[in-house]
């Protein structure tokens, strides 16, 4: 399996998925964002960080990037792209995810580790939460409050895409588990064919049991079985 | 549509005691120079740039203001 992680000036969280992808023995490459044309991959990945220090609105500018017409036209085409939080900022702006992530309800840069409900596990990235649909894993943004009006919720709720929902250690989701502010406490969605899924959340930095738990392998080896 | 940003700057004018503020939205100001003689070319083309990047129109209004 091949992969791409797009590289957009203040990235941060490149290497860390560069490094999931490698335990997994995914031949991964770095693509700049100025790059015309993006190398044959089965899995693109929009990493974490704050491309052009947010300027203008989260994502906004990375979605003009020259490399990106080649990531769209890998998503129409139906091959995997994984957006991780600036990531899935990037696809909202885009138009490959539907929706827009606001400011966190409290206007507070959020650091911490939550749980989430693996609310669909019939796509390629969730597939192996079969066993462990409760998991934890770290949340850093300042700009993931999912915001959809009700036609938009109604549409994901009904056809099953949303992929994570922030609950509580027992499941309970509710304003109290919600820590942003996000409607119905999405945390990540997919796209209607589901090769596409952006989530706030970082799956890249759940993958060792020494340093902290292995909840994002879980991500990485669904991944991989779908190939 | 919630403008936590929003929010904040009306609980604030409250606090200072402008009791009569119904509500704050914050947004953006942009300057934009265009080398163009025809105003309505010029307003074509800050209304082409307003849609394709400078709002989102999901949660964003835009208005024009030729000078």
């Amino acid at each position: 399996m091949k992969s791409s992680v797009i590289v957009f000036p203040g990235s941060n969280c490149d290497r860390d998925i560069a490094v999931a992808l490698g335990k997994y023995q995914i031949k991964n490459e770095m693509i700049w964002h100025n790059e015309a044309n993006l190398p044959k991959s089965d899995l693109i990945v929009l990493p974490g960080g704050f491309s052009y220090g947010d300027y203008l609105r989260t994502g906004c500018i990375a979605s003009k990037s020259k490399i990106i017409n080649d990531v769209i036209k890998h998503g129409k085409r139906g091959g995997l792209i994984l957006g991780i939080c600036n990531g899935f900022q990037i696809l909202i702006e885009t138009g490959l995810l539907p929706g827009v992530l606001l400011r966190n309800k409290k206007l507070r840069f959020l650091s911490k580790n939550v749980f989430l409900k693996v609310v669909n596990i019939n796509n390629k990235f969730c597939r192996n939460y079969t066993k462990k649909n409760i998991i934890e894993l770290p949340i850093a943004h300042n700009e993931g409050n999912y915001f959809a009006n009700d036609e938009l919720l109604k549409n994901l709720e009904d056809n099953n895409l949303i992929a994570f929902k922030y609950c509580d250690e027992k499941g309970n989701i509710n304003n109290i588990s919600n820590p942003n502010g996000s409607s119905n406490n999405i945390a990540g969605i997919l796209n209607n064919e589901k090769n596409i899924l952006g989530m706030m959340p970082h799956p890249e930095r759940e993958i060792d049991p020494l340093l902290s738990g292995e909840d994002g392998s879980i991500m990485f080896e669904s991944i991989l079985k779908s190939y | 549509m919630l403008d936590p940003q929003g929010k904040v700057v009306n609980q604030t004018l409250k606090n200072m005691g402008y009791q009569n503020i119904v509500n704050v939205r914050q947004g953006k100001y942009f300057e934009i120079e265009i080398e163009e003689a025809n105003k309505e070319k010029a307003k074509n083309v800050a209304e082409e740039i307003c849609k394709k990047l400078l709002t989102n129109v999901v949660i964003e209004d835009y208005t024009i203001n030729l000078k």
